[in-house]
């Protein structure tokens, strides 16, 4: 099918985007990589009747390192965040977390801000930033404010950011020493859309125990869901396999995934066992090796 | 109808400028505004990656972008590659492994894969693998797919292409 008509907006600076996003409100949307808007407009799910293209505004492109934290400007590109060697040092779940979204071609247009302002259950990023402890600054005309990922995402698609607010950009705490995390998911072919998938982010002290550990599940529900308590048991205890198995098992318990054409909500009880387990392992072991 | 937005492109080394309403499709631009049919279209949701086209280098899907988008960008489309008589090297090792059976994923596929190995022609099976995973093929069960990129790979290392 074809999109529906719409006037279109190609403003230079983020102050004119904003300027638009204000006068509109609720009858515009803004564009940034078009991987996921284009689509709904193309079946029509979606029909802005004006449509403000975040492209030309070259200031919203951007990794850089501001003192504790890496911030990446909301029109980065996948490909950018993929490649780049910040993200890798200091991030490396971002790093391990971006072959996984989509395909290379969406890659080379979808954007990071894109992807959070979205908010599709599916998607890594959400997962990820607040397995990250993440924050994301919403500008409008009027002001701006920092929202942290755990309070951003409200529903499927649906996020603290008001009709006339953009994401402009993220704030990510650089990962501390003796650190490891792990991304897992199960999707049907490489570039899906996960079925399932978990977060890890751990961390050791010196006598082998743990000292931090957080679980955060994605497709599992609306939102990115955050094992909690659950997975904070492991603190000051040595993590065997036993003790990780434990731990996922009283997460999942506490999971209401649901059915969907993808995936029962049966099977994905199954995979968030397996994936939650199978993440944190794999974290604790990178914390290892980065302690030693 | 809403406003027609004037649109100079570069396609294939060729400088086109045409007037078009916003909501076109970089893909029906493409094909129904310069009739370069050669790009195909499938699914219109960046699935199937028949569309896939080169903006400034990079492959991306012609159906998820809208032509106005494409103002003052370079696009490549298949029809830069070779001509019946003089396939380009890529194009050839399609023919030769039999990279293709209907023919209507081909086109995606040469231009996804292209850019991978202009980049660097040494290529991994993996890296080979990675260039593939964008488009979908109905016929042929990829095998001969990657023989075939894997074909035009060490053509393209031993006659010093990139
Ligand atoms: C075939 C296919 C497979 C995919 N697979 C995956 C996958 O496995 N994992 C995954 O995470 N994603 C996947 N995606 C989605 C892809 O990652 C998109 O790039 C991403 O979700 C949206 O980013 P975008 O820049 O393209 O945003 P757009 O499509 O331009 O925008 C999406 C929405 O966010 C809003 N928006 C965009 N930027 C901002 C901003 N700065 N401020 C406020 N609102 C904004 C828009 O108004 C729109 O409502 C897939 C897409 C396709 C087509
Ligand atoms: S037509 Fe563009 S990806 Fe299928
Ligand atoms: S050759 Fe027919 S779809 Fe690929």
């Amino acid at each position: 099918m074809k999109p529906a008509s719409f006037e279109y907006v190609a403003p230079t600076t983020l102050d004119q985007a904003l300027e638009r996003l204000a006068e509109h409100g609720f009858e515009a949307k803004v564009i940034a990589g078009g991987q996921s808007l284009i689509p709904m407009m193309n079946f029509r799910l979606a029909q802005p009747s004006v449509l403000i293209d975040l492209n030309k505004i070259a200031e919203l492109s951007y990794i850089r390192l501001k003192d504790d934290e890496l911030r990446i400007g909301a029109m980065t590109r996948h490909v950018q965040v993929e490649r780049d060697a910040l993200i890798a040092r200091h991030a490396p779940l971002i790093h391990e977390a971006m072959t996984k979204i989509a395909t290379p071609q969406i890659r080379n247009r979808g954007t990071f801000g894109g992807s959070i302002a979205h908010a599709d259950p599916a998607a890594e990023l959400t997962a990820v930033t607040v397995a990250l402890d993440a924050r994301f600054r919403l500008q409008s005309a009027g002001g701006e404010r920092w929202v942290p990922a755990d309070e951003f995402f409200f529903g499927m698609f649906a996020t603290a950011l008001g009709p006339d607010e953009m994401l402009v950009e993220a704030a990510i705490p650089v990962a501390p020493e003796r650190t490891g995390y792990a991304l897992e998911e199960e999707a049907r072919r490489a570039h899906d859309f996960a079925m399932a998938g978990a977060a890890a982010v751990t961390a050791l002290d010196e006598g082998g125990k743990c000292s931090a550990a957080r679980l955060v599940y994605f497709s599992i529900g609306d939102v990115p869901t955050d094992a909690g308590d659950a997975v904070a048991v492991l603190i000051g205890k040595e993590p065997t396999p036993d003790l990780i198995q434990s731990v996922v098992d009283t997460a999942a318990d506490r999971l209401e995934p649901s059915d969907d054409i993808h995936a029962t909500a049966e099977f994905r009880l199954h995979l968030a066992r397996v994936l939650g387990r199978r993440a944190l392992q794999r974290a604790f072991e990178r914390a290892a090796v980065e302690a030693n | 109808m809403s406003e027609l937005i004037e649109v100079t492109v570069n396609v294939n080394s060729e400088e086109y400028r045409r007037s078009v309403e916003p909501r076109m499709l970089l893909s029906d631009f493409i094909r129904h505004e310069l009739s370069l049919s050669g790009t195909h279209v499938g699914c219109e949701q960046g699935v199937c990656g028949a569309c896939t086209i080169q903006l400034d280098g990079a492959a991306v899907r012609s159906c998820l972008m809208f032509a106005v988008q494409a103002d003052g960008h370079q696009i490549r489309t298949v029809e830069d590659l070779g001509t019946m008589d003089e396939l380009h090297t890529l194009q050839e090792a399609f023919w030769e492994a039999h990279g293709l059976q209907c023919g209507f994923c081909t086109p995606g596929f040469l231009m996804s894969i292209l850019p991978v190995l202009e980049e660097n022609p040494e290529v991994s099976e993996e890296t080979i693998q990675r260039a593939m995973e964008g488009n979908l093929c109905r016929c042929t069960g990829y095998q001969h797919i990657r023989d075939a990129v894997k074909q035009a790979a060490e053509k393209m290392v031993a006659g010093g292409e990139a």
